[in-house]
């Protein structure tokens, strides 16, 4: 390993990595999305991009999300391997029907006779004080859609890793970044370094509870397990990183060695991640279990401007606390 | 009863003030937002208050309007006390929307202001349904909805012209064009300069004006609505204009050359329109320093209501959420976690 590869690298510029290193390897890759070229992107993503592989191959596109993201799907039906830069999750709620009418649809509707290597990325989650059209968590609604890939990365190294993956993939992939992880420095692989999808990763080891928490939440989960072990309690956190495919066998295998879980899931409580998580722990764990699977969502409203309100609303690491010590029978709940 | 259109002495006094008004209120709200007591998006319409405000004084006082995030300006134009303004960008309890909206979702329904939404393009269906309500009931208001040049490339504006066209209906289409979407310049995002035409090939009138001429602005848009109220019809007028501030707070405007944000400097609409009022004596310059003072004084007492109102209680986090409100879960309803 080289000594740059050691040297801590933001999120941001992970995934900046991963893109410059595809871009390089592959002239078929090509990058689309509102200022992405002139402006290096909304959260500076694509920085530098423009200058090194040209506007044919980093594209700035009007303001208008279902056209081209349409084009990009029906671009890929030739083979080609468009990445879409989505400015906010938000904003894909207006190429939803490309994505799951024509993206998720088309390999299987044509009897395989084309694929949609097409890797659309945005970022998504509040915290910022957006309100509620800004500050939107829809993993669920993606991964609820056969025919597409959900990876949602939380560290610089898996966004760098599942990214790669992610381009060289023939599957329409959704992979939600968060607005909160851009600034977050860590460590990257190399060029060669690609991380498969449907491998959770035990972000933190423990045997009182396992915890599985996802994107930004990953960093909520490990914070309370700080103020957890400081109580002699340990979780285990556990990341899955992609909802489709899921690693089942790690979550379920942790939940059965330890006997309770608690999901930490910045979406919405109802319907979500959180709930599709809890359902297969419930079948696949029924056993084990000491206690019903507990759930921390973000509060299920709208999300408000003010910043009491938002932070009220979203999870913090106060309320992992709170529902790891009433799963485990010593809190007040 | 038509729109107003001649402007008198005193309409042009209260357009001063509106304008000066929320170029005051705008550089106030900045220096809110660097003190940290703005959060989230702050997106300034300094540069636009001639667009604005020529809009909302050509317009009926029930005439419903819509716009975009930038719409602090509108709010105040439509008559929206700063202090609630204010107040609803610091997220406090006193705030417009009860600080859940914060500065991108203003809305004055009592003043029939329907809203500033933060999709682009997402506000245009809206002005087009507000429109449709008003021939349902036989209203004689317009509809008047405002977006930028960065919108109109968004195919659900497309759908609405056609909608408006096909259907006859009282709408005032008004593109702001401020010649940028972010960082992205108009000719590399639309494949015509002009945009009024778009609206022209589904058969409605429309042209362009100088949206930084307040008295251009207030001329176009009171016939626009003349004729969207006599005759029926749907029209779109594109204002030309330029802001002065990045796209945002967080935006260090740095993609505009130099050269170009001078040239549009030397038209700001307050001074080339304070000249106006001074040439033709409907101001002295002793009224300007008078009339400065006090919108001065009043964009201070906003800051300090604002700063002064209560946060808005934790406790009323899921308020609100339904119209007809249930409770269907045990644990807590929408406070469910
Ligand atoms: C559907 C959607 N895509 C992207 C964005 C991000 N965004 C916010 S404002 C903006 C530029 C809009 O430009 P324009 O319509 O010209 O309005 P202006 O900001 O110039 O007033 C963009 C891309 C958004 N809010 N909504
Ligand atoms: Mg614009």
């Amino acid at each position: 390993m080289s000594t740059d590869a050691a040297k801590p690298v933001a999120y941001r510029d992970a995934l900046n990595q991963a893109l410059r290193e595809e871009l390089a390897r592959d002239p078929d890759v090509f990058l689309l999305g509102e200022d992405i070229a002139g402006f290096d992107g909304a959260f500076k993503v694509t920085r530098g991009l423009l200058e090194e592989f040209g506007p044919e191959r980093v594209v700035d596109t009007p303001i208008t999300e279902a056209g081209f993201t349409g084009l990009a799907i029906g671009a890929a039906m030739t083979g080609l391997r468009p990445v879409v830069e989505i400015m906010t999750v938000n904003f894909a709620i207006l190429a939803m029907d490309q994505i799951v009418n024509n993206a998720a649809k088309i390999h299987y509707m044509f009897g395989g006779q084309v694929s949609v290597p097409i890797v659309i990325r945005m970022p998504g989650g509040g915290g910022h004080q957006l309100s509620s059209q800004h500050s939107q968590t829809l993993d669920s609604w993606f991964a609820h859609v056969p025919g597409l890939k959900v990876v949602c990365p939380s560290t610089p190294e898996d966004a760098k890793g599942l990214l790669k993956t992610a381009i060289r993939d023939d599957d329409p992939v959704i992979f939600i970044e968060n607005e909160g992880l851009y600034g977050k420095k860590g460590p990257v692989g190399g060029p060669d370094d690609l991380i498969p999808f449907g491998q959770a990763v035990v972000r933190r080891a423990g045997t009182h509870c396992t915890v599985i928490a996802h994107s930004r939440m990953v960093w909520v989960a490990l914070q309370a397990a700080e103020e957890l072990a400081a109580q002699g309690i340990e979780v285990e956190v556990i990341d899955p990183r992609t909802f489709r495919p899921l690693d089942l066998d790690t979550l379920a295998g942790s939940v059965r060695r330890t006997g309770h879980a608690v999901i930490v899931d910045e979406g919405w409580p109802e319907y979500g991640i959180s709930a599709g998580l809890a359902t297969h722990l419930y079948e696949a764990c029924f056993d084990w279990i000491d206690a019903p699977i507990g759930r921390v969502n973000c509060a299920d409203v709208p999300m408000p401007y003010a910043k009491n309100l938002e932070q009220a609303a979203l999870p913090q690491p106060a309320d992992v606390v709170a529902a790891v010590l009433a799963n485990i029978g010593r809190g007040v709940s | 009863m038509t729109g107003p259109s001649a402007a008198e002495p005193q309409d042009m006094r209260d357009m001063f003030r509106s304008m000066l008004l929320i170029r005051r209120f705008e550089e106030k709200a900045s220096e809110e937002y660097m003190a940290g007591r703005i959060g989230g998006f702050l997106h300034l319409a300094i540069g636009e208050e001639a667009a604005v405000v020529g809009t909302v004084s050509a317009m009926r006082a029930d005439d419903p309007l819509t716009s975009t995030y930038r719409e602090h300006g509108q709010a105040l134009a439509r008559g929206t006390d700063p202090r609630v303004v204010m107040a609803e960008l610091l997220g406090r309890s006193t705030g417009l929307c009860g600080g859940r909206g914060g500065s991108m979702h203003l809305m004055d329904r009592s003043r029939s202001f329907y809203g500033g939404y933060g999709i682009v393009g997402g506000s245009v269906p809206l002005g087009l349904g507000l429109a449709y309500a008003i021939r349902y009931r036989g209203g004689d208001q317009v509809s008047v909805t405002m977006f930028g040049d960065g919108a109109t490339n968004q195919g659900v504006v497309a759908e609405c012209f056609n909608m408006a066209g096909l259907w006859d209906l009282p709408i005032v289409f008004l593109i702001l064009n401020n010649q940028y979407g972010m960082g992205t310049s108009l000719e590399h995002a639309s494949a015509e300069e002009d945009l009024y035409p778009r609206a022209e090939a589904y058969g409605i009138p429309a042209w362009k004006v100088d949206g930084m001429d307040v008295m251009a602005v207030r001329g176009a848009v009171a016939e626009a609505t003349r004729m969207a109220r006599e005759e029926r019809s749907p029209v779109c007028v594109e204002l030309l204009a330029y802001r002065y501030r990045g796209h945002s707070m967080s935006d260090p405007d740095t993609v505009r050359d130099a050269e170009e944000k001078e040239r549009w400097r030397l038209r700001d609409p307050l001074i080339t329109f304070e000249r106006v009022l001074l040439g033709e004596a409907v101001m002295t310059a002793d009224d300007i320093s008078a009339m400065t003072a006090e919108v001065e004084e009043q964009v201070e007492d906003a800051a300090t209501f604002a700063e002064q109102s209560p946060e808005v209680p934790v406790g009323e986090l899921a308020d609100g959420v339904y119209a007809n409100p249930f409770n269907d879960d045990a644990r807590g309803g929408a406070l469910m976690r």
